[in-house]
């Protein structure tokens, strides 16, 4: 069971950050983050307690909770029946249960950085910030409240 | 374990089935003729304003296209909207916030909208500032798709969500309790949308009107 959860960072709803939050493995986030969240190559869960104000960057990005800013899945998006997501979407694959509430754009683009052939008229592919100097193999965050 | 191990480690996970509650096929003329002006070009910008609908998004972006959501109704039924009405007593809505907070976009943003039936059951100070905002936010020769129940049929009346199934019909299924505010005649519908180009109307066999107009 330890060997499994060293796979997966964990972020209780006690926990609230504010600033950078960046890593290179998994992420199940339940608390609060107001900042920025980077995790490129890497799987992200928003429970059900998640409450997030920032752009979030991940390869699959799972929300069951409330996120106020823009994400971008690198593979897919999932907005679960208890997500309530304002801002903008992009990604490769969408997945939206019944119940989900979502304002904003839906981008669906096929290959990193690339447009679905035809489209001439979409917006360009987002700036790409280099990720956060990690000093660990786990996250690096910026400023943690508990 | 088995928790995160599901989350990451069974490869794609699937969503659970959408609501359980019943899909209602509705063969629709006017989402036919809505549809044929957004097949070309690529990369339209489309506008939902019902409430989000994996269907809708699925079928708008299938076409190569952008799809905007933005739940109208749910934020207009907001009781932080309402303030003091003229009548003491009486509460009304506060438009400014609302379209302060609401419909906000650059002019001439979208190539198409879907309003579905949202004006029979917006509150009536939103009627005209959501359609003139509309005017706004959508450019020259756009489509919008807008419904209109042609009788009241009083207020047990269920509210029905509009999925896309294919691009000639759509699925109703019974949403949250929105109350039927109004029931507009043919010349009503006209003067709402009297600064667009045209307007087309087909009669549905439900009682519903369907309107094409074209900005």
């Amino acid at each position: 069971m330890d060997n499994y959860r060293a796979d997966v960072a964990h972020i209780g709803k006690s926990v609230i950050v504010k600033g950078e939050l960046s890593g290179c493995e998994d992420l199940y986030l339940d608390g609060e983050v107001e900042g920025n969240i980077d995790l490129r190559n890497q799987n992200l869960v928003i429970g059900p307690n998640g409450r997030v104000r920032a752009n979030v960057h991940a390869k699959d990005v799972i929300i069951h909770g409330k996120v106020d800013g823009n994400v971008f899945g690198a593979d897919k998006v999932e907005l679960r029946k208890s997500a309530v997501l304002n801002g903008d979407i992009s990604t490769q694959r969408i997945v939206i249960e019944d119940g989900a509430f979502f304002k904003g754009a839906i981008d669906i683009r096929k290959g990193e950085g690339k447009t679905e052939a035809g489209r001439a008229n979409t917006s360009p592919a987002p700036a790409v910030p280099a990720p956060a100097l990690q000093t660990a193999a786990g996250p690096s965050i910026g400023k943690v409240v508990e | 374990m088995g928790f995160f191990r599901n989350i990451f480690g069974g490869g794609v996970q699937q969503s659970a089935p959408e609501s359980e509650s019943v899909r209602i096929p509705r063969r629709s003329t006017g989402f036919n003729q809505f549809t044929r002006t957004i097949l070309r070009p690529d990369g339209q910008r489309i506008l939902d304003l019902g409430a989000t609908s994996s269907s809708n998004i699925q079928f708008i972006t299938g076409l190569g296209h952008m799809a905007y959501n933005e739940d109208v109704l749910t934020a207009a039924s907001s009781e932080a909207l309402l303030i003091p009405g003229q009548e003491e007593g009486s509460k009304t809505v506060d438009v400014e916030r609302f379209l302060a907070d609401e419909l906000q976009h650059p002019a001439e943003s979208f190539d198409a909208v879907l309003l579905w039936d949202i004006c029979d059951y917006l509150p009536e100070p939103l009627v005209k500032p959501v359609i003139e905002r509309i005017y706004t936010i959508s450019k020259p020769r756009a489509a919008l798709l807008s419904f209109f129940h042609t009788r009241d049929a009083g207020p047990d009346a269920p509210f029905y969500r509009y999925h896309i199934k294919d691009a000639e019909t759509l699925e109703l299924q019974e949403g949250p309790r929105h109350r039927l505010q109004r029931v507009f005649q043919n010349r009503h519908i006209e003067n709402l949308f009297r600064d667009y180009n045209s307007i087309k109307f087909f009669l549905g066999k439900d009682n519903i009107r369907e309107v094409l107009i074209i900005r």
